[in-house]
């Protein structure tokens, strides 16, 4: 029985580990982050303009359902940092002349917040300081508003509006191109001319106040200063992409651990009876000599507890190892000032007590039938079972009773044909949650293949500072190194379709772009169509619209229309949701002569050093968003998150694999003990009796596996939705070669317990065997 | 005269559970030949299973020396032992030990299978007159019929030996006759040498000779001039 209690409990441990590591590290995220909004004032509605009088504020301040309004200047630049050649971005945000701002405050990490009066110092974000290496008294450079100014860092800070801080054009966080610069607003101001001037809004709400209506007040008071609309926390990168990692940390604390616990039920009522009606015998003789039925209820049940407990205890500390590993991950991209892996204990408790119902309920059928047997029936043996014929209409196939051991397998199957199902249940569930794993992992590379390598294979971007005449395109191609360009104009838009509205980005782009191309649910590259949108499918399915619908577009730039579009094709990309239209077609909506704010273009590796050069010296570039750094940047955050969860996950289901394995193999072995032994006295070599005995493992392991495939199939589906969100996907492409990994570990797995188990048969009794009945 | 089947010089067993040595054979000494119906009768504990397990080759001597035909069977390794058991012995046991997933026809046929010259294994049941329940589950069948199944099982192979521990011990008077009875037949007809263990006295009447065992060693053996046919026994 050793064995297959510490089958058992690895099992329990494993539903335990991914019970508190997943739920523990989304609460501590969650709990963290809710504590950093609280006491730092993030505010829930954001809107920018180019330039508003400071008085608007009291203006905004009035708005019904408003608690505070604070206003700031906010102005994307490029850095120019000593010995590096890539030019980063600083989002430059001005700081109050007095104390603190009022909203989205700023956590010090290091040093103090500038002079109010000085032209040159900053406070820097704590990822970009760290990235560098800088501290306070460090200098970098800016090109604000075409000029170049040295800047001081007197402090590094964080905010809870940048704990996820993305640069333009960027997906990932990169704190090596990435900063977020904080300004005294005198200098800020007299920098880009906007003395008594805001350029962002930022609003906190009263408790029950409605987010749309007061979005549509603010749009409506700053429309007059070109604002483009407001947009609540839903909308603001940073609280979006948290939210997104919080969804999935939460789909995949639900979606796993059940599967743990269910298998745990299962894998202890297939050992309990086997353990009971071996010790049938003995059950009946206490009964006789007056035991009560709860004493020996009681015995198996101390039984259970003990194998439960040690699982418990050994699947909490892996969980709370596990979960210090997946939080410090996220530390790694999300910037707060403090995240450590909360180790609650009615987590803990949580997840003793599943375990403790999943091994209960496991326990109670089997320990019930010990209850229910008379004392003198329980002594007995069991009475031996009788034999069906085995599909008893047919004639009895020649070849079937020339190999004895095969119908002793068809036949043992066929007799418990609910064990039967319930094992091959078990392995093919061993097989699916494989397969999930594996498919978690492999999903990554598909991803990165289809959005850098499909879709987005330009080898940067550049972002201008403002929409540029559709000539900057030529300058850009002009550059030293770029080999091709392409320009893109980006617009923000809200769409509609029924009572669904999503605020997304719609980029105009040449019809035959070849760089940045677009690719369709088939995964191939098509042309964009000529008039109406292109659509992430993912956007189309929020929507609820298919190609040939028309959806309502409010344009959130120049005179702001409304307008009614075709979906006229739909994209499959895996970052955020948007829509795209040829660029012309755009032109024309906007009743603007054709404009870009960002070019795409391919690069020759050997002069990117001037290039750099030459685009730090052009005021009007934001910022360059590097392929390779954006894929290494995402292969050593998000995918490392999700690849080392699947990793874990992968190692889970291999226990339960060995787990089911093991225990069916070991548990036949003691049903048939008596009989291998006869065999062997009749004159079977070992390896025959082996053989016979591995039958049926063999069997059910094979059997298993394309139902096994199916589910996994099926919870890799399941799975891809639950982790699916506006800001990411993964597609959902299952590589044959998955199925082919998923069921080798599971045959290893059985090779493995059949090995062990085989060893057994040397140790068969064979004189004991025959002084007993059976 | 034609060389014994089996020859035994000094043959002895020892079980050594715990600190307490059991000494279940001490010295034993026999010699049977081919075609010979033995009986072997003593009180319990006396060392028969223990003597009839090492004869067919499911248990190892202590000491001493057991040669079937020119082969010494306290030499042979595990692998030699289940050659030997496979092609030379069939063993007919008290509790039958049926594979009781297999129909009588296909507990048969498991030995039938792997052996190198064997019957038919529905001549070998029709030898012992069960060819109507070729296709009943052990659990479909009587005591006497199950072990009359075992029989053909053991014999379906024309083994050279037939070795039964107490064959009849959990059947009725009647029953037992009727199985013994098909002991004796095809033993008879395969010229198989027989060796049967039984509490039953008056069954030692059918055999050639009678091994009268006693605290681990054959007291006295007894020659019977003449065999009496298993129907003529009384119980
Ligand atoms: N595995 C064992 N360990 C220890 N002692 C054993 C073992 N098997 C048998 N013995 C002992 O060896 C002796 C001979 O046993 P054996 O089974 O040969 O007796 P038997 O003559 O067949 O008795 P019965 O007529 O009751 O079947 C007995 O004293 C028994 O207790
Ligand atoms: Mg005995």
């Amino acid at each position: 029985m050793w064995p297959q209690a510490v089958a058992i409990g690895l099992v329990i441990a494993g539903g335990v580990a991914s019970l508190v590591m997943s739920v523990g590290s989304f609460r501590s995220l969650d709990e963290t982050r809710a504590a950093y909004y609280e006491r730092y004032q993030f505010a829930d509605v954001f809107a920018n303009m180019p330039r508003a009088p400071r008085s608007v504020l009291d203006e905004i301040a009035a708005i019904p359902g408003v608690a505070m309004a604070d206003g700031r200047i906010a102005k994307l630049a490029l850095l120019d940092i000593s010995n590096v050649a890539e030019p980063a971005s600083g989002l430059f945000i001005s700081l109050p002349a007095q104390g603190e701002p009022d909203l989205n405050r700023l956590y010090m990490k290091e040093g103090r917040l500038p002079d109010p009066l000085s032209d040159s110092e900053v406070v820097v974000s704590g990822g970009f300081a760290q990235a560098h290496g800088f501290a306070p008294g460090d200098t970098f450079s800016a090109i604000l508003n075409g000029k170049r100014r040295e800047l001081v860092i007197a402090g590094t800070a964080l905010s809870p509006e940048f704990i996820y801080a993305i640069g333009p054009g960027d997906r990932m966080p990169d704190n090596w191109r990435f900063a977020v610069v904080w300004m005294p607003e005198r200098a800020l101001a007299s920098a880009y001319g906007l003395s008594g001037a805001i350029s962002s809004v930022s609003v906190t709400l009263l408790r029950d106040a409605s987010e749309a209506q007061v979005i549509d007040r603010l749009d409506a008071v700053l429309d007059r200063y070109g604002g483009s609309a407001a947009y609540g926390r839903k909308d603001q990168t940073s609280h979006a992409f948290l939210e997104h990692g919080l969804d999935m940390l939460r789909n995949m604390s639900t979606t796993i651990p059940p599967i743990f616990l269910l298998v745990t039920a299962f894998l202890v009522n297939l050992v309990l009876s086997r353990l009971i009606s071996l010790e049938r015998e003995q059950i009946g003789l206490l009964k006789a000599l007056g035991y009560r039925n709860s004493a020996i209820a009681g015995h198996y049940l101390k039984f259970v507890l003990v194998i439960a407990a040690a699982g418990i205890i050994v699947g909490s500390v892996a969980g709370t190892w596990l979960g210090v590993i997946v939080t410090r991950l996220f530390g790694t991209f999300y910037q707060f000032p403090f995240l450590v892996f909360a180790k609650n204990p009615d987590l803990y408790a949580l997840g003793a007590i599943l375990s403790l119902v999943a091994a209960g309920l496991g326990a109670s059928r089997a320990i019930r039938t010990a209850v229910v047997l008379p004392p003198a029936v329980a002594m007995q043996a069991a009475a031996p079972p009788r034999f069906r014929r085995f599909l008893e209409f047919l004639p009895s196939p020649p070849r079937f009773t020339a190999q004895p051991g095969l119908m002793m397998m068809v036949r043992g199957l066929w007799q418990r044909p609910l064990r039967t199902a319930m094992t091959a249940f078990g392995i093919a569930l061993a097989t699916a949650v494989l397969i999930v794993s594996l498919f978690t992992g492999n999903a990554i590379e598909q991803l990165v293949d289809v959005t850098y390598f499909m879709a987005d294979r330009q080898d940067a971007t550049i972002g201008f500072v403002a929409k540029q005449p559709a000539n900057a395109v030529l300058q850009v191609a002009r550059f030293p190194g770029v080999l091709a360009a392409e320009a893109v104009r980006e617009v923000s838009i809200r769409i509609r379709h029924g009572s669904v509205e999503r605020r997304v980005m719609l980029s105009g782009r040449g019809r035959n772009a070849d760089l940045s191309r677009i690719i369709d649910t088939n995964l191939r590259p098509v042309i964009l169509p000529e008039s109406g949108l292109a659509i992430s499918s993912y956007l189309a399915g929020v929507l609820g619209a298919r190609v040939g619908d028309s959806v309502e577009v409010d344009l959130l730039e120049g005179d702001r229309r409304t307008v009614v579009l075709p979906i006229a094709a739909l994209v499959e990309d895996y970052f955020g949701i948007r829509a795209m239209m040829d660029a012309d077609a755009l032109a024309r909506l906007l009743r603007e002569a054709p404009s870009v704010n960002a070019v795409n273009v391919s690069l020759d590796q050997s002069r990117v050093a001037q290039l750099y050069a030459v685009v730090k010296g052009t005021p009007a570039v934001a910022g360059v968003a590097l392929k390779e750094t954006a894929l290494a940047n995402f292969r050593s955050t998000l995918a490392v998150t999700i690849t080392t969860m699947a990793a874990i996950y992968t190692n889970l289901a291999a226990i339960i694999a060995v787990g089911i394995v093991y225990n069916s193999a070991r548990i036949s072995l003691s049903e048939r003990a008596r009989e291998l032994a006869s065999l062997r006295v009749l004159g079977f070599t070992r390896w025959e009796t082996i053989r016979i005995l591995l039958l049926e493992l063999t069997f059910l392991t094979l059997i298993a596996q394309p139902p096994g495939w199916l589910m996994g199939y099926g919870l890799a589906w399941v799975m891809k939705t639950r982790l699916a969100g506006e800001l990411m996907r993964v597609p959902m492409i299952m590589q044959n070669l998955t199925y082919v990994i998923a069921s080798a570990i599971i045959l290893l797995a059985a090779a493995l317990s059949a090995l062990i188990v085989a060893r057994r048969v040397n140790w068969l009794d064979l004189v004991a065997v025959l002084k007993t009945r059976d | 005269m034609a060389p014994p089947v089996f020859a035994a010089k000094d043959l002895t067993k020892t079980y050594a559970s715990g600190d307490v040595e059991v000494r279940a054979l001490r010295g034993v000494n026999f010699e049977v030949g081919a075609g010979e119906v033995v009986v072997l009768l003593g009180p319990s504990g006396s060392g028969k299973s223990t003597f009839l397990n090492i004869v067919g080759g499911i248990d190892t001597a202590t000491s001493g020396d057991l040669r079937f035909k020119d082969i010494d069977l306290t030499k042979l390794r595990e692998r030699d032992l289940t050659r030997y058991r496979r092609e030379s012995v069939g063993f007919v046991f008290q509790f039958y030990n049926l594979v009781p997933s297999l129909t009588a026809l296909e507990n048969v046929a498991l030995v039938t299978e792997i052996s190198t010259n064997p019957m038919r294994p529905q001549d070998a049941l029709a030898m012992i007159g069960l060819e109507n329940r070729m296709h009943h589950f052990p659990a479909e069948l009587s005591g006497g019929e199950q072990q009359r199944v075992a029989i053909a099982r053991a014999i379906a192979k024309r083994p050279e030996v037939l070795l039964c521990d107490e064959p009849t011990g959990a059947l009725d008077s009647k029953t037992g006759v009727l199985v013994i009875e098909a002991l004796l037949k095809v033993s008879a007809e395969l010229s198989t040498t027989t060796l049967i263990i039984t509490h039953n006295a008056t069954i030692q009447d059918v055999a050639d000779r009678v091994f009268f065992f006693a605290d681990g060693n054959i007291s006295r053996i007894q020659r019977n001039a003449t065999r009496r046919r298993a129907a003529d026994l009384v119980w």
